[in-house]
């Protein structure tokens, strides 16, 4: 199948190094502590974050850090097939450890002792990418519940198909059997800290898709941070003196 | 945006242009007055320090390769050579000697764990509260076995931070009368940032017969007043022992006379909700609380003839917006 046009254009008419339109809106959820909804094309993902609060299971409590959880779900109607099992699946507990992992790489875990952190993502509508899309979610939802964090972690997909690097896959373009390549780096550090491949590439053309996916990392970083800055700023207004 | 964040309200068009130039005026007066809102920072933003030397990492702050580098998003504040961010939406960070409401979740040996909007529960030790015969005494097995009778599982109780313990648990203390369990009333939880630390955070709104209690940890109480007991009068202490016997065995099952000492008359909790809902919407506005500006909320909602449902509507939403941006250019004026 024909994925780039001879013009030059994707199936959703995108450039290859194009990325689908972002959304970001912050307190979707009113009772967490923090919260956001993230669009990437028509992508939509929740998160909400809860803590730090105290460590539900004592036996788990950590003396010197703070105890990191991640739930990833997906809603029934997100998919165009309904799903039969909406939780616990393999790929959902890959994905939640993947996110896990990601934010405790972000968070200052050591600053919260003996308390826990609960990360809820919940991806409301799937067209490839969702990992990526859940990720920002909750760095976003992360910054709202004033966590600390060294840096903002954010993610992107690029992928290699025609023999063209491809930006931000979407669903058709993600069950091509091509290879794909996520990235998550924190942006200010330039430190990658996920990193996921299907399929096999040779060295330099890996290089070029993997740097292409960074640079939409970086551009999201971007945009993450305006809405956090403008969000910040709106708050102080309002607060009054 | 997330103005509407605990309350629902759906605005007509033109609401939402007036609301829309109502806070975009509040966004002219603050600047006007103040460059706090332009020092705000995001996470990994680095504060520029000048290269001053010996500058002080406060809180929400962190060193990367020679840089102050903000770990929150917030407000840089600057004291002396010392540099922090102050957060706005974040949980409670405790500090000694703050008045605090919070919920009993448990009722351990010798202490009550509390739920405080903190990252751990805090807990309050038998030993640091006064009995109600306000005797000072140690505390004996009997009293850990009344501990029930003082306060309960989902009781709304008010203390004062004492401080951290060595192992890191946070410790309240309760040691007077104006502390303790509070009832018949309701409990609103806002974000701790709109509540600022002040002499005074008990308040009897007289005109109302109200009590209104502004935890430092964001949670508030509105409830209907009750006067201090003053346990010290020897006579009262003298019927104590046949009172304690009488009344004991009926705590469940309440006689005529004790719901009558319970009952809540309609008006007073009228006022209680109309108290409550102007917080409701002062919160979703991201107002900061004081007892002016709620009893002033509360004063226009009489004022307009608004019930005390339509409070939480759309049109009192915005009016109070409004209202807002008058009283502070008024009190920018008056400077």
């Amino acid at each position: 199948m024909e994925y780039v046009s001879p013009e030059g254009l994707r199936l959703d008419g995108r450039r290859p190094m194009e990325m689908r339109q972002i959304r970001a809106e912050l307190g979707a959820i009113a009772k967490a502590d923090g919260s956001a909804l993230f669009e990437m094309g028509n992508t939509k993902v929740t998160a909400a974050v809860y803590g730090p609060r105290e460590v539900e299971n004592k036996s788990q409590q950590l003396n010197d850090r703070a105890l990191v959880r991640c739930e990833y779900g997906m809603a029934n109607f997100s998919t165009g097939d309904r799903m039969r099992k909406p939780k616990g699946d393999r790929r959902s507990t890959e994905i939640s450890l993947v996110i896990r992992q990601t934010l405790e790489a972000c968070i200052m875990t050591h600053l919260m002792p003996r308390s826990q952190i609960d990360v809820f993502v919940q991806v409301l509508q799937a067209d490839g990418g969702t990992r990526s899309a859940c990720i920002n979610a909750a760095t976003l939802a992360l910054a709202d519940a004033g966590i600390p964090m060294r840096d903002l972690a954010t993610s992107c997909s690029a992928g290699y198909l025609n023999s063209t690097p491809l930006l931000d896959l979407n669903y058709v373009e993600d069950s091509a059997g091509g290879p794909d390549v996520t990235v998550g780096i924190l942006s200010k550090m330039d430190k990658v800290t996920l990193l996921q491949m299907d399929g096999k590439l040779p060295m330099e053309t890996f290089e070029t898709v993997m740097q292409l996916a960074v640079d939409g990392c970086k551009a999201i970083a971007k945009y993450i941070r305006e809405v956090l800055q403008e969000n910040t700023k709106q708050l102080e207004y309002r607060r009054g003196l | 945006m997330r103005d509407m964040r605990e309350l629902q309200v759906s605005l007509s068009q033109t609401q939402k242009v007036r609301l829309q130039t109502a806070i975009e005026q509040l966004e002219k007066l603050t600047s006007r007055v103040s460059s706090s809102a332009n020092a705000s920072v995001t996470v990994a933003d680095t504060i520029p320090v000048n290269h001053e030397e010996g500058v002080l990492k406060g809180h929400g702050t962190s060193e990367v390769d020679g840089d102050i580098v903000a770990t929150l998003c917030g407000v840089v504040e600057r004291v002396n050579k010392l540099v922090y961010v102050r957060t706005l939406r974040a949980r409670y960070k405790p500090e000694t000697g703050d008045i605090i409401v919070g919920r009993v979740i448990e009722v351990a040996p010798k202490r009550w764990r509390l739920e405080i909007n903190f990252s751990q529960d805090a807990v309050l030790m038998l030993s640091s509260m006064n009995l109600h015969d306000g005797i000072q005494r140690r505390r004996t097995a009997t009293d850990e076995l009344n501990m029930r009778s003082i306060f309960e599982e989902n009781d709304v109780i008010c203390a004062e931070v004492r401080g951290f313990q060595h192992d890191g648990t946070l410790h309240l203390q309760a040691r007077s009368q104006k502390y303790g369990k509070l009832e018949r009333g309701q409990l609103l939880s806002v974000s701790s940032y709109l509540v600022k630390r002040r002499k005074q955070h008990f308040h009897h709104l007289q005109d109302y017969g109200i009590d209104l209690i502004l935890g430092c940890n964001g949670f508030v109480w509105v409830g209907e007043h009750v006067e201090v007991r003053d346990d010290m009068i020897t006579d009262d202490q003298e019927n104590k022992p046949e009172l304690q016997q009488t009344s004991k065995p009926n705590i469940k099952s309440l006689s005529l006379e004790e719901q009558e000492q319970t009952y809540t008359p309609p008006e007073t909790r009228q006022n209680i909700c109309r108290i409550a809902n102007a917080i409701r919407v002062l919160t979703s506005l991201g107002i900061t609380l004081t007892v002016d500006v709620i009893i002033a909320t509360v004063e226009m909602s009489k004022a307009l003839y608004f019930d005390v449902h339509e409070m939480v509507g759309a049109e009192f939403y915005v009016q109070v917006a409004e209202k807002e941006v008058e009283r502070r250019s008024s009190s920018i004026k008056k400077k």
